[in-house]
């Protein structure tokens, strides 16, 4: 044990996650080992997952309440922070309920198939250095592709539950993902195309000397946008919430779900938010890598006094907060503006960008 | 044509402006907190300063001699829209022997009133008005029934 606190590392989590491998290897066969180091990840992925669900919960309650010049919670614990605590307990004592003639089985998975598509999603994610659980060489195809099955599970969700705005609801969801799934692809392969890897570390270590949005001029930028808009489209957040239009279909899919089932729904669309902004964080703004500035030898050092999980963390705070600024300022759209915004608008010019990008890429314009 | 392309590139422009200056609106309100509307009710219950126009209950006003401005009109009784206000007069021999209409008991059903306010325009003398106090929460219902006119109050000199 204390060979392992010896070895944490803030700045650098590998030679940790090493010395766990190599102190497993010596007492187990291969096979365990790996099987302990995935119960390991497991657990903590799921510590992360309740820990980002509280913290996430408040913060966009308090951030709403900002944006609408109220206070938001104030009254469970110091300015409400202990809110979510009591909202967690209380849906964990709610009856789960179910419709007379829902499909039981397929009403039952849902739920789950959501929150599967999370957990593969973020076990790609890089908090910091060293401290990621998968590390592919198509990491970024890997991730946008795992995110898009959470869709099959509001589908089902839908389906199984024998409700007309249930299953309107849904199908919103699935046309809203087929189309937006396009931009939000298209947007980061504009930035794969200056990388020139799918790998996330490795994307992460082109932008030691500048994240990619300063490097890549305009066209970066504008990758960045459509990938924000779109994304925010995929996780079926305001202004894009059609699947849920609470003035229409009473909640959308999730209609006929309470208790945990219900509390399911809710924590993936918040994990799977914390997941887009940390893929936007990684591919445009340079993930864990600190901020740095050309030459500037001790403004660069003081930069890298600041651990890198740190860094990440206020990239992804940074973007959640303008996802969420969207959410709490723009009124919703109908599905037909939703679509051509996305098959007339983002896409042309997602294409067009593609491909001044990679002229640029080309003639080697970019820093 | 052109015309279509430049329409294409001006939505855009115009759509993402007017985006802009929704978003310009909601984080100007985050980052002046000192614009929250919120108040926090029980704890600043002290210094609760209602505006002006808040109708809460009506209320006869009364001055230092227990004088008040109601003639017994009835006037507020008619513009009532729901009987709130029952008013039960009492006739008076004034100096000149003539008999005149006084109240007896100005009585307020609270339990039955609205706030609509449409009594006070309706008092021909202004003698009642609507208060600020809003805490009308009571554990009898009796309570609820106030007389309005103080006990031993009278109406003032030169008010017909």
């Amino acid at each position: 044990m204390n060979r392992l606190i010896l070895k944490i590392n803030i700045y650098d989590f590998t030679p940790l996650t090493q010395a766990i491998h190599d102190a497993l290897s010596e007492s187990f066969s291969p096979g365990i080992t790996t099987l302990i180091e995935m119960v390991i990840i497991g657990i903590a992925f799921i510590t992360l997952f309740t820990i980002l669900g509280l913290v996430m919960v408040y913060a966009e309650r308090k951030v709403a309440a900002l944006f609408q010049q109220r206070l938001g919670p104030m009254r469970v614990g110091f300015f409400g922070t202990a809110q979510t605590i009591a909202d967690a307990i209380k849906l964990l004592l709610k009856e789960p309920l179910m419709t007379k003639n829902a499909d039981k089985f397929l009403f039952n998975l849902a739920p789950f198939f959501v929150i599967i598509a999370s957990f593969l999603a973020i076990a790609a994610v890089p908090f910091a250095k060293g401290l990621q659980a998968l590390d592919f060489n198509i990491g970024l195809f890997y991730i946008v592709a795992v995110s898009s099955l959470g869709v099959i599970g509001i589908l089902l969700a839908g389906w199984s539950s024998n409700n007309k705005y249930s299953l309107i609801g849904s199908m919103r969801s699935g046309a809203q993902i087929v189309s937006y799934e396009l931009s939000v692809g298209l947007s980061l392969l504009t930035m794969v195309v200056l990388t020139g890897t799918l790998q996330l570390s490795e994307i992460i270590e082109s932008q030691q000397d500048g994240w990619w949005i300063f490097k890549g001029h305009i066209p970066a930028f504008i990758a960045f946008i459509v990938f924000l808009v779109a994304s925010t489209a995929e996780l079926n957040r305001g202004p894009f919430d059609l699947a849920e239009a609470e003035s229409e279909l009473t909640a959308g899919f999730h209609t006929e779900y309470s208790g945990m089932k219900f509390s399911f729904f809710f924590l993936a669309e918040f994990v799977n938010l914390f997941i887009v902004a940390a893929i936007g964080a990684t591919v445009f703004l340079g993930g864990w890598m600190p901020f740095h500035l050309g030459n500037w030898e001790g403004f660069n050092l003081i930069m890298d006094f600041v651990p890198p999980i740190f860094w990440f963390l206020a990239k992804v705070s940074f973007i959640i907060f303008i996802i969420m600024w969207f959410k709490w300022t723009f009124p919703r759209l109908r599905i037909d503006q939703l679509l051509t915004l996305e098959w007339k608008y983002l896409l042309p010019i997602n294409l067009v960008n593609i491909v001044v990008m990679a002229f640029i890429a080309m003639q080697g314009w970019h820093f | 044509m052109f015309k279509s392309i430049y329409n294409y590139f001006s939505d855009i422009y115009t759509a993402v402006r007017s985006l802009l200056t929704g978003m310009k609106v909601t984080g100007h309100y985050v980052f002046h907190p000192k614009e929250i509307i919120t108040q926090q009710y029980p704890e600043n219950r002290d210094e609760l300063k209602m505006f002006d126009r808040f109708r809460g209950e009506v209320v006869m006003l009364h001055d230092e001699n227990n004088e008040h401005k109601c003639t017994g009109c009835s006037a507020c009784d008619v513009a009532c829209p729901n009987g709130t206000i029952e008013i039960i007069s009492d006739w008076e021999i004034n100096e000149e022997g003539k008999k005149k209409k006084i109240i007896d008991k100005f009585v307020y059903h609270l339990q039955m009133c609205t706030m609509c306010g449409l009594c006070i325009p309706a008092c021909p003398t202004d003698a009642i008005v609507m208060s600020e106090d809003f805490e009308h929460a009571v554990f009898d219902r009796s309570k609820l029934t106030k007389v309005l006119n103080k006990p031993g109050s009278k109406i003032m000199d030169g008010i017909k």
